[in-house]
Protein backbone atom coordinates (compact mmCIF):
# COMPACT_ATOMS: atom_id res chain seq x y z
CA UNK A 1 0.00 0.00 0.00
CA UNK A 2 0.97 2.98 -0.84
CA UNK A 3 1.57 6.47 -0.66
CA UNK A 4 -0.36 6.50 -4.00
CA UNK A 5 -3.84 5.92 -2.00
CA UNK A 6 -5.33 9.19 -1.07
CA UNK A 7 -5.47 9.20 3.27
CA UNK A 8 -7.91 10.77 5.25
CA UNK A 9 -6.69 13.48 7.28
CA UNK A 10 -8.61 13.88 10.38
CA UNK A 11 -10.22 16.58 11.34
CA UNK A 12 -8.27 18.08 15.11
CA UNK A 13 -9.24 16.87 18.40
CA UNK A 14 -10.69 19.30 21.03
CA UNK A 15 -8.46 18.71 24.29
CA UNK A 16 -10.52 19.82 27.82
CA UNK A 17 -8.38 20.46 30.83
CA UNK A 18 -8.78 16.85 31.69
CA UNK A 19 -6.94 15.33 28.57
CA UNK A 20 -4.38 18.20 27.65
CA UNK A 21 -1.97 15.80 29.13
CA UNK A 22 -3.36 12.60 27.08
CA UNK A 23 -2.85 15.02 24.10
CA UNK A 24 0.72 16.48 24.85
CA UNK A 25 2.06 13.00 25.17
CA UNK A 26 0.71 11.65 21.57
CA UNK A 27 2.84 14.63 20.49
CA UNK A 28 5.78 12.50 21.90
CA UNK A 29 4.46 9.45 20.38
CA UNK A 30 2.66 7.79 23.08
CA UNK A 31 -0.84 6.80 23.47
CA UNK A 32 -1.62 6.92 27.43
CA UNK A 33 -4.12 4.97 29.38
CA UNK A 34 -5.58 5.11 32.97
CA UNK A 35 -4.35 3.20 35.45
CA UNK A 36 -5.85 2.77 39.10
CA UNK A 37 -3.05 3.15 41.25
CA UNK A 38 -4.80 1.28 44.04
CA UNK A 39 -6.24 -1.84 42.20
CA UNK A 40 -4.08 -1.63 38.88
CA UNK A 41 -7.12 -1.55 36.28
CA UNK A 42 -6.38 0.31 33.38
CA UNK A 43 -9.10 1.90 31.57
CA UNK A 44 -9.85 4.09 28.04
CA UNK A 45 -10.39 6.48 27.42
CA UNK A 46 -8.41 7.90 30.60
CA UNK A 47 -10.39 9.92 32.86
CA UNK A 48 -9.66 11.43 36.21
CA UNK A 49 -12.08 9.07 37.99
CA UNK A 50 -11.76 5.45 37.91
CA UNK A 51 -14.65 4.11 35.77
CA UNK A 52 -14.70 0.84 37.48
CA UNK A 53 -13.39 1.74 41.31
CA UNK A 54 -14.64 4.20 44.12
CA UNK A 55 -11.39 3.98 45.33
CA UNK A 56 -8.17 4.94 44.11
CA UNK A 57 -6.26 7.62 42.21
CA UNK A 58 -5.72 6.94 38.18
CA UNK A 59 -2.76 7.45 36.63
CA UNK A 60 -1.84 8.02 33.41
CA UNK A 61 0.77 5.71 31.99
CA UNK A 62 2.14 4.72 28.39
CA UNK A 63 0.42 1.85 26.45
CA UNK A 64 3.37 -0.61 24.95
CA UNK A 65 1.50 0.25 21.58
CA UNK A 66 1.15 -3.24 20.38
CA UNK A 67 -2.47 -4.52 19.73
CA UNK A 68 -4.82 -6.72 17.51
CA UNK A 69 -7.72 -5.88 16.19
CA UNK A 70 -11.21 -6.44 18.00
CA UNK A 71 -13.29 -5.40 14.88
CA UNK A 72 -13.39 -3.02 12.05
CA UNK A 73 -15.33 -1.61 9.50
CA UNK A 74 -13.74 0.48 5.87
CA UNK A 75 -16.62 3.45 5.42
CA UNK A 76 -16.78 3.07 1.27
CA UNK A 77 -16.41 7.32 1.69
CA UNK A 78 -15.08 8.96 -1.45
CA UNK A 79 -11.60 8.50 0.78
CA UNK A 80 -12.33 5.22 2.37
CA UNK A 81 -11.27 4.59 5.87
CA UNK A 82 -10.96 1.68 8.23
CA UNK A 83 -12.33 2.40 11.73
CA UNK A 84 -11.45 -0.19 14.35
CA UNK A 85 -11.69 -1.10 17.66
CA UNK A 86 -8.31 -2.44 18.29
CA UNK A 87 -7.40 -4.11 21.86
CA UNK A 88 -4.45 -3.03 23.28
CA UNK A 89 -1.60 -5.45 25.01
CA UNK A 90 -2.38 -4.01 28.32
CA UNK A 91 -6.32 -4.84 27.27
CA UNK A 92 -8.73 -1.91 26.56
CA UNK A 93 -10.46 -1.98 23.53
CA UNK A 94 -9.76 1.66 22.08
CA UNK A 95 -11.64 3.20 19.34
CA UNK A 96 -9.23 3.57 16.09
CA UNK A 97 -8.08 3.85 12.25
CA UNK A 98 -5.88 1.37 11.13
CA UNK A 99 -3.85 3.11 8.52
CA UNK A 100 -1.00 2.51 5.92
CA UNK A 101 -2.37 -1.71 5.10
CA UNK A 102 -4.46 -3.04 2.25
CA UNK A 103 -7.85 -2.73 3.75
CA UNK A 104 -8.98 -6.05 1.76
CA UNK A 105 -6.18 -7.57 3.84
CA UNK A 106 -7.69 -6.31 7.41
CA UNK A 107 -8.91 -9.48 9.72
CA UNK A 108 -10.28 -9.50 13.29
CA UNK A 109 -7.30 -10.83 15.42
CA UNK A 110 -4.50 -8.92 13.46
CA UNK A 111 -1.35 -7.87 15.37
CA UNK A 112 -1.38 -4.25 14.63
CA UNK A 113 1.02 -1.56 16.25
CA UNK A 114 0.67 2.17 17.62
CA UNK A 115 1.34 4.62 14.75
CA UNK A 116 0.32 8.64 14.98
CA UNK A 117 -1.28 11.09 12.32
CA UNK A 118 -1.53 14.10 11.95
CA UNK A 119 -4.75 16.11 12.31
CA UNK A 120 -6.24 19.11 10.42
CA UNK A 121 -5.35 22.45 11.23
CA UNK A 122 -2.35 22.68 13.44
CA UNK A 123 -1.64 18.93 12.97
CA UNK A 124 -1.95 17.55 16.52
CA UNK A 125 -0.95 13.34 15.83
CA UNK A 126 -3.58 11.44 16.39
CA UNK A 127 -3.03 7.68 17.68
CA UNK A 128 -3.67 5.05 15.13
CA UNK A 129 -2.86 1.65 14.61
CA UNK A 130 -1.00 0.28 11.71
CA UNK A 131 -0.65 -3.55 10.36
CA UNK A 132 2.17 -5.02 12.59
CA UNK B 1 -44.91 -1.50 42.81
CA UNK B 2 -45.56 -2.43 39.01
CA UNK B 3 -46.82 -0.68 36.04
CA UNK B 4 -48.70 -3.53 34.40
CA UNK B 5 -52.17 -2.73 34.19
CA UNK B 6 -52.02 0.49 35.49
CA UNK B 7 -51.59 2.23 32.45
CA UNK B 8 -53.50 2.23 28.14
CA UNK B 9 -52.54 3.65 24.86
CA UNK B 10 -55.55 4.82 24.28
CA UNK B 11 -54.22 7.29 21.08
CA UNK B 12 -51.98 6.36 17.74
CA UNK B 13 -50.87 8.37 15.22
CA UNK B 14 -48.50 7.99 12.42
CA UNK B 15 -47.75 10.94 9.56
CA UNK B 16 -48.17 10.16 6.30
CA UNK B 17 -45.44 12.17 5.07
CA UNK B 18 -41.89 11.15 4.27
CA UNK B 19 -40.74 14.03 2.85
CA UNK B 20 -42.42 17.66 4.55
CA UNK B 21 -40.42 20.15 2.31
CA UNK B 22 -43.29 22.94 3.51
CA UNK B 23 -43.75 21.93 7.02
CA UNK B 24 -41.61 22.85 10.01
CA UNK B 25 -40.39 20.62 12.96
CA UNK B 26 -42.89 22.19 15.27
CA UNK B 27 -45.35 21.72 12.57
CA UNK B 28 -45.24 17.94 12.12
CA UNK B 29 -45.18 17.71 16.10
CA UNK B 30 -48.44 19.53 16.41
CA UNK B 31 -50.09 17.59 13.47
CA UNK B 32 -49.50 14.36 15.16
CA UNK B 33 -50.35 15.16 18.71
CA UNK B 34 -53.86 16.54 16.83
CA UNK B 35 -53.65 13.12 15.05
CA UNK B 36 -53.77 11.22 18.21
CA UNK B 37 -56.00 12.84 20.24
CA UNK B 38 -58.07 12.83 17.94
CA UNK B 39 -57.39 8.88 17.33
CA UNK B 40 -58.28 8.44 21.41
CA UNK B 41 -61.11 10.82 21.29
CA UNK B 42 -59.56 13.20 23.53
CA UNK B 43 -58.87 16.72 23.14
CA UNK B 44 -55.65 19.17 23.87
CA UNK B 45 -57.51 20.13 27.36
CA UNK B 46 -57.66 16.82 28.75
CA UNK B 47 -53.59 16.77 28.42
CA UNK B 48 -52.10 16.40 31.34
CA UNK B 49 -48.42 15.17 30.88
CA UNK B 50 -46.40 16.02 28.45
CA UNK B 51 -43.25 13.87 27.07
CA UNK B 52 -40.94 14.78 24.09
CA UNK B 53 -37.15 14.26 23.06
CA UNK B 54 -34.26 15.75 21.47
CA UNK B 55 -36.02 16.11 18.01
CA UNK B 56 -38.43 18.37 19.69
CA UNK B 57 -37.05 22.25 18.73
CA UNK B 58 -36.47 23.91 22.01
CA UNK B 59 -35.51 23.59 25.24
CA UNK B 60 -36.50 20.40 26.64
CA UNK B 61 -40.61 20.32 26.62
CA UNK B 62 -41.03 24.18 27.02
CA UNK B 63 -41.51 25.13 23.49
CA UNK B 64 -43.51 22.32 22.36
CA UNK B 65 -45.68 22.86 25.21
CA UNK B 66 -45.95 26.66 24.44
CA UNK B 67 -46.59 26.19 20.77
CA UNK B 68 -49.45 23.32 21.13
CA UNK B 69 -51.14 25.69 23.80
CA UNK B 70 -50.78 22.56 26.36
CA UNK B 71 -52.13 24.99 29.52
CA UNK B 72 -52.81 22.20 32.14
CA UNK B 73 -49.53 20.33 31.98
CA UNK B 74 -48.43 18.86 35.47
CA UNK B 75 -46.02 16.72 34.73
CA UNK B 76 -43.33 16.90 31.85
CA UNK B 77 -40.25 14.24 30.61
CA UNK B 78 -38.09 15.14 27.94
CA UNK B 79 -35.86 12.12 28.72
CA UNK B 80 -33.64 11.48 25.55
CA UNK B 81 -32.00 8.28 24.71
CA UNK B 82 -31.87 8.82 20.97
CA UNK B 83 -34.82 6.65 18.76
CA UNK B 84 -36.02 4.69 21.87
CA UNK B 85 -36.94 7.83 24.04
CA UNK B 86 -40.68 6.90 22.86
CA UNK B 87 -40.87 3.56 24.20
CA UNK B 88 -39.47 4.80 27.19
CA UNK B 89 -42.16 8.05 27.43
CA UNK B 90 -44.58 4.97 27.74
CA UNK B 91 -43.27 3.53 30.44
CA UNK B 92 -42.29 7.01 32.37
CA UNK B 93 -45.71 8.14 31.50
CA UNK B 94 -47.18 4.48 32.98
CA UNK B 95 -45.38 5.86 36.17
CA UNK B 96 -46.54 8.99 36.11
CA UNK B 97 -50.35 7.92 35.36
CA UNK B 98 -49.39 5.13 38.58
CA UNK B 99 -48.39 7.62 40.86
CA UNK B 100 -51.41 9.64 40.05
CA UNK B 101 -48.71 12.62 38.55
CA UNK B 102 -51.06 12.61 35.23
CA UNK B 103 -53.97 11.29 34.21
CA UNK B 104 -53.70 11.87 29.91
CA UNK B 105 -50.03 11.80 28.44
CA UNK B 106 -48.93 12.57 25.26
CA UNK B 107 -46.14 11.82 23.15
CA UNK B 108 -44.43 13.19 20.22
CA UNK B 109 -42.05 12.61 17.55
CA UNK B 110 -41.46 14.29 14.24
CA UNK B 111 -38.44 15.90 12.07
CA UNK B 112 -37.88 16.23 8.39
CA UNK B 113 -33.99 14.78 8.21
CA UNK B 114 -34.99 14.51 4.62
CA UNK B 115 -36.04 17.35 3.52
CA UNK B 116 -32.96 18.99 5.35
CA UNK B 117 -29.84 16.58 3.66
CA UNK B 118 -28.84 14.96 6.27
CA UNK B 119 -26.28 12.15 5.33
CA UNK B 120 -27.58 10.39 8.81
CA UNK B 121 -25.60 7.25 8.39
CA UNK B 122 -22.08 8.36 6.81
CA UNK B 123 -21.48 11.74 7.75
CA UNK B 124 -19.59 11.20 11.32
CA UNK B 125 -21.20 14.30 13.50
CA UNK B 126 -18.89 16.68 15.35
CA UNK B 127 -20.57 17.08 18.65
CA UNK B 128 -20.18 18.75 21.69
CA UNK B 129 -16.68 18.74 22.68
CA UNK B 130 -17.73 18.67 26.13
CA UNK B 131 -19.01 15.70 25.54
CA UNK B 132 -16.15 13.31 26.47
CA UNK B 133 -16.09 10.47 24.59
CA UNK B 134 -16.33 13.02 21.31
CA UNK B 135 -12.02 13.79 20.87
CA UNK B 136 -11.55 10.11 21.06
CA UNK B 137 -14.03 9.15 18.58
CA UNK B 138 -14.69 11.55 16.20
CA UNK B 139 -10.98 12.35 14.70
CA UNK B 140 -11.68 8.92 13.76
CA UNK B 141 -14.61 8.96 11.76
CA UNK B 142 -17.17 7.37 13.84
CA UNK B 143 -20.62 7.39 12.12
CA UNK B 144 -23.70 5.68 12.43
CA UNK B 145 -23.21 3.00 10.06
CA UNK B 146 -19.45 2.12 10.52
CA UNK B 147 -20.34 1.75 14.24
CA UNK B 148 -23.08 -0.72 13.49
CA UNK B 149 -21.07 -2.35 11.39
CA UNK B 150 -18.14 -3.15 13.55
CA UNK B 151 -20.91 -4.91 15.60
CA UNK B 152 -22.01 -7.27 12.36
CA UNK B 153 -18.27 -7.80 11.82
CA UNK B 154 -17.37 -9.02 15.01
CA UNK B 155 -20.93 -10.90 15.15
CA UNK B 156 -19.96 -12.93 12.05
CA UNK B 157 -16.22 -13.63 13.44
CA UNK B 158 -17.79 -15.10 16.91
CA UNK B 159 -20.83 -16.64 15.66
CA UNK B 160 -20.33 -17.01 11.65
CA UNK B 161 -23.62 -14.78 10.99
CA UNK B 162 -23.72 -14.07 7.11
CA UNK B 163 -24.47 -11.70 5.11
CA UNK B 164 -27.19 -13.66 3.60
CA UNK B 165 -28.80 -14.06 7.23
CA UNK B 166 -28.79 -10.41 7.38
CA UNK B 167 -30.23 -9.66 4.15
CA UNK B 168 -33.42 -11.71 4.91
CA UNK B 169 -34.37 -9.39 7.34
CA UNK B 170 -34.33 -6.49 4.45
CA UNK B 171 -36.17 -9.15 2.62
CA UNK B 172 -39.10 -9.35 5.25
CA UNK B 173 -39.68 -6.18 6.10
CA UNK B 174 -40.23 -5.13 2.10
CA UNK B 175 -42.83 -7.83 1.91
CA UNK B 176 -44.69 -6.24 4.69
CA UNK B 177 -43.91 -2.11 2.98
CA UNK B 178 -45.42 -3.44 0.20
CA UNK B 179 -48.67 -3.45 2.09
CA UNK B 180 -48.33 -0.04 2.90
CA UNK B 181 -49.41 3.40 0.71
CA UNK B 182 -47.15 5.49 2.79
CA UNK B 183 -43.93 3.52 3.03
CA UNK B 184 -40.49 4.40 1.51
CA UNK B 185 -39.60 1.72 -0.42
CA UNK B 186 -42.75 -0.43 -1.38
CA UNK B 187 -40.55 -3.24 -3.30
CA UNK B 188 -40.65 -6.10 -2.75
CA UNK B 189 -36.44 -7.22 -2.77
CA UNK B 190 -34.70 -10.39 -2.81
CA UNK B 191 -31.73 -11.39 -0.83
CA UNK B 192 -29.35 -10.79 -3.82
CA UNK B 193 -30.89 -7.38 -4.10
CA UNK B 194 -29.25 -6.82 -0.96
CA UNK B 195 -26.18 -8.46 -1.28
CA UNK B 196 -25.72 -6.75 -4.77
CA UNK B 197 -26.29 -3.18 -3.36
CA UNK B 198 -23.48 -1.35 -2.75
CA UNK B 199 -21.23 -1.65 0.23
CA UNK B 200 -21.84 1.52 2.64
CA UNK B 201 -19.85 -0.05 5.36
CA UNK B 202 -18.23 -3.48 5.15
CA UNK B 203 -20.26 -5.36 5.81
CA UNK B 204 -23.14 -3.45 5.87
CA UNK B 205 -24.88 -2.78 1.95
CA UNK B 206 -26.97 0.07 1.34
CA UNK B 207 -29.67 -2.04 1.67
CA UNK B 208 -29.18 -2.79 5.09
CA UNK B 209 -29.53 0.17 6.17
CA UNK B 210 -32.87 2.51 7.47
CA UNK B 211 -34.23 5.14 4.80
CA UNK B 212 -33.90 8.86 5.84
CA UNK B 213 -37.36 10.04 6.17
CA UNK B 214 -39.42 13.12 7.18
CA UNK B 215 -42.24 12.33 9.04
CA UNK B 216 -43.25 11.79 12.98
CA UNK B 217 -45.73 10.26 15.55
CA UNK B 218 -47.95 10.73 18.45
CA UNK B 219 -49.01 8.55 21.33
CA UNK B 220 -51.69 9.02 24.48
CA UNK B 221 -51.33 7.27 27.41
CA UNK B 222 -53.96 7.51 29.93
CA UNK B 223 -55.40 5.59 32.89
CA UNK B 224 -57.91 2.73 32.69
CA UNK B 225 -60.32 4.41 34.09
CA UNK B 226 -60.51 7.49 31.61
CA UNK B 227 -59.77 4.59 28.58
CA UNK B 228 -62.97 2.56 29.25
CA UNK B 229 -65.16 5.52 28.84
CA UNK B 230 -63.16 5.91 24.89
CA UNK B 231 -64.44 4.11 21.75
CA UNK B 232 -61.19 2.43 20.65
CA UNK B 233 -60.03 -0.97 21.67
CA UNK B 234 -57.30 -0.71 24.58
CA UNK B 235 -54.81 -1.67 24.47
CA UNK B 236 -52.91 -1.78 28.13
CA UNK B 237 -48.98 -1.41 29.43
CA UNK B 238 -48.24 -5.02 31.01
CA UNK B 239 -44.54 -4.33 31.12
CA UNK B 240 -41.44 -2.24 30.72
CA UNK B 241 -37.51 -2.41 30.97
CA UNK B 242 -34.73 0.22 30.02
CA UNK B 243 -31.28 -0.02 30.11
CA UNK B 244 -28.02 1.70 29.42
CA UNK B 245 -25.14 0.09 27.69
CA UNK B 246 -21.53 1.48 27.09
CA UNK B 247 -17.80 1.07 25.89
CA UNK B 248 -17.55 0.31 29.94
CA UNK B 249 -13.94 1.85 30.27
CA UNK B 250 -12.54 0.11 27.45
CA UNK B 251 -14.11 -3.33 28.05
CA UNK B 252 -16.96 -3.07 25.29
CA UNK B 253 -18.55 -6.73 23.66
CA UNK B 254 -19.68 -5.25 20.14
CA UNK B 255 -21.88 -8.60 20.41
CA UNK B 256 -24.65 -8.02 22.81
CA UNK B 257 -27.07 -4.76 23.34
CA UNK B 258 -29.01 -3.27 26.08
CA UNK B 259 -31.96 -5.69 24.98
CA UNK B 260 -30.50 -7.99 27.11
CA UNK B 261 -31.07 -6.29 30.22
CA UNK B 262 -34.13 -3.88 29.10
CA UNK B 263 -36.30 -6.97 27.47
CA UNK B 264 -35.78 -9.57 30.88
CA UNK B 265 -37.43 -6.58 33.04
CA UNK B 266 -39.73 -6.06 30.50
CA UNK B 267 -40.66 -10.14 30.73
CA UNK B 268 -40.54 -9.89 34.19
CA UNK B 269 -43.21 -7.06 35.13
CA UNK B 270 -45.23 -8.58 32.57
CA UNK B 271 -44.76 -12.19 33.47
CA UNK B 272 -44.83 -13.62 30.06
CA UNK B 273 -42.07 -15.07 27.53
CA UNK B 274 -41.12 -14.57 24.31
CA UNK B 275 -42.50 -17.22 22.94
CA UNK B 276 -46.41 -16.04 24.49
CA UNK B 277 -45.43 -13.24 21.93
CA UNK B 278 -47.86 -12.78 19.31
CA UNK B 279 -45.97 -9.73 16.98
CA UNK B 280 -43.01 -7.75 17.38
CA UNK B 281 -41.56 -4.10 16.90
CA UNK B 282 -38.15 -4.23 16.82
CA UNK B 283 -35.78 -1.59 16.00
CA UNK B 284 -34.15 -1.75 12.93
CA UNK B 285 -32.00 0.91 11.41
CA UNK B 286 -29.65 -1.69 10.28
CA UNK B 287 -30.21 -4.97 9.67
CA UNK B 288 -27.78 -6.01 12.27
CA UNK B 289 -29.81 -4.04 14.77
CA UNK B 290 -32.66 -6.72 14.76
CA UNK B 291 -30.73 -9.69 14.71
CA UNK B 292 -29.06 -8.85 17.74
CA UNK B 293 -31.93 -7.08 19.56
CA UNK B 294 -33.74 -10.54 18.49
CA UNK B 295 -30.80 -12.77 20.10
CA UNK B 296 -30.90 -10.41 23.46
CA UNK B 297 -34.61 -10.35 24.25
CA UNK B 298 -34.59 -14.42 23.93
CA UNK B 299 -36.60 -14.84 20.91
CA UNK B 300 -33.28 -17.16 20.00
CA UNK B 301 -30.26 -18.06 21.81
CA UNK B 302 -27.07 -15.90 21.33
CA UNK B 303 -25.63 -16.46 18.15
CA UNK B 304 -28.40 -18.19 16.71
CA UNK B 305 -30.42 -15.21 15.01
CA UNK B 306 -28.95 -15.37 11.64
CA UNK B 307 -30.83 -18.70 11.42
CA UNK B 308 -33.50 -17.68 13.31
CA UNK B 309 -34.17 -14.38 10.72
CA UNK B 310 -33.68 -16.69 7.66
CA UNK B 311 -36.03 -17.97 5.54
CA UNK B 312 -38.68 -15.48 5.92
CA UNK B 313 -39.27 -16.44 9.53
CA UNK B 314 -39.98 -12.72 10.18
CA UNK B 315 -42.59 -12.59 7.30
CA UNK B 316 -46.14 -12.30 8.51
CA UNK B 317 -47.96 -15.21 7.66
CA UNK B 318 -45.18 -17.33 6.55
CA UNK B 319 -42.83 -17.05 9.66
CA UNK B 320 -43.39 -18.02 13.17
CA UNK B 321 -42.42 -14.26 14.53
CA UNK B 322 -43.80 -11.11 12.53
CA UNK B 323 -42.04 -8.27 13.00
CA UNK B 324 -42.62 -5.16 11.73
CA UNK B 325 -45.03 -5.27 9.77
CA UNK B 326 -45.53 -1.51 8.25
CA UNK B 327 -42.06 -1.93 6.70
CA UNK B 328 -40.08 -0.58 9.71
CA UNK B 329 -37.37 1.72 9.37
CA UNK B 330 -35.77 -0.56 6.92
CA UNK B 331 -38.50 0.27 4.05
CA UNK B 332 -41.58 2.55 5.64
CA UNK B 333 -39.98 5.55 7.61
CA UNK B 334 -37.72 6.63 9.70
CA UNK B 335 -39.00 9.91 11.40
CA UNK B 336 -36.31 12.20 12.82
CA UNK B 337 -33.48 9.63 12.44
CA UNK B 338 -35.78 8.14 15.60
CA UNK B 339 -37.80 4.90 14.94
CA UNK B 340 -39.27 4.49 18.41
CA UNK B 341 -42.61 5.54 18.26
CA UNK B 342 -43.73 4.09 15.12
CA UNK B 343 -42.58 0.49 16.78
CA UNK B 344 -45.04 1.30 18.87
CA UNK B 345 -47.65 2.67 16.72
CA UNK B 346 -47.47 -0.56 14.70
CA UNK B 347 -47.63 -2.53 17.83
CA UNK B 348 -50.42 -1.15 18.51
CA UNK B 349 -52.18 -1.36 15.19
CA UNK B 350 -51.71 -5.22 15.48
CA UNK B 351 -53.79 -5.22 19.17
CA UNK B 352 -56.10 -3.47 17.88
CA UNK B 353 -56.42 -5.62 14.60
CA UNK B 354 -56.18 -2.47 12.73
CA UNK B 355 -52.85 -3.64 10.55
CA UNK B 356 -53.05 -3.93 7.01
CA UNK B 357 -55.25 -7.33 6.87
CA UNK B 358 -52.19 -8.26 4.22
CA UNK B 359 -50.00 -8.61 7.45
CA UNK B 360 -52.66 -8.40 10.60
CA UNK B 361 -51.43 -11.04 12.93
CA UNK B 362 -54.38 -13.62 13.87
CA UNK B 363 -55.41 -13.31 17.66
CA UNK B 364 -52.66 -10.40 18.17
CA UNK B 365 -53.79 -10.45 21.97
CA UNK B 366 -49.78 -9.75 22.94
CA UNK B 367 -46.89 -8.28 21.38
CA UNK B 368 -43.90 -6.60 22.14
CA UNK B 369 -42.14 -2.80 21.47
CA UNK B 370 -38.31 -2.62 21.51
CA UNK B 371 -36.00 0.20 20.79
CA UNK B 372 -32.32 0.91 20.70
CA UNK B 373 -31.41 4.70 20.45
CA UNK B 374 -27.72 6.01 20.04
CA UNK B 375 -24.76 3.73 18.88
CA UNK B 376 -24.72 0.08 19.23
CA UNK B 377 -21.22 0.64 18.77
CA UNK B 378 -20.42 2.97 21.68
CA UNK B 379 -23.39 3.60 23.95
CA UNK B 380 -26.69 3.33 23.52
CA UNK B 381 -30.19 3.29 25.85
CA UNK B 382 -32.64 0.00 25.23
CA UNK B 383 -36.14 0.28 26.03
CA UNK B 384 -38.33 -2.64 25.96
CA UNK B 385 -42.42 -2.53 26.12
CA UNK B 386 -44.85 -5.55 26.42
CA UNK B 387 -48.66 -4.55 25.07
CA UNK B 388 -51.85 -6.57 25.18
CA UNK B 389 -55.64 -6.35 24.10
CA UNK B 390 -57.82 -6.37 26.89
Amino acid sequence: MSEQTPQRVPPSPTPDPSTRGFWEAAKQGKLLIGRNTRTGKVHYPPRPICPFDDEGEVEYVPASGEGTIYSFSVMRAKVPYAIAYVELAEGPRVMTNIVNGDFDALRIGQKVKLTFVPSEGDGQPVPMFTPA
Amino acid sequence: MSIRGKACIVGAYEHPTRKAEDKSTAQLHAEVALGALRDAGLTRKDVDGYFCAGDAPGMGPLSMADYLGLDRLRHVDSTDVGGCSYLLHVAHAAEAIALGKCNVALITLAGRPRSEGVATGTAPRAGNPAQPDVQFEYPYGAAIANMYAMCAMRHMHEYGTTSEQLAWIKVAASHHAQHNEHAMLRKVVTVEDVLNSPLVADPLHRLDCCVISDGGGALVVTKPEIARTLKRPIVSVRGAGEAVKHTMGGTIDLTYTGARFAGARAFEEAGVKPSDIKYASIYDSFTITVLMQLEDLGFCEKGEGGKFVADGNLISGVGKLPFNTDGGGLCNNHPANRGGITKVIEAVRQLRGEAHPAVQVKNCDLALAHGTGGSLGTRHGSATLVLERE
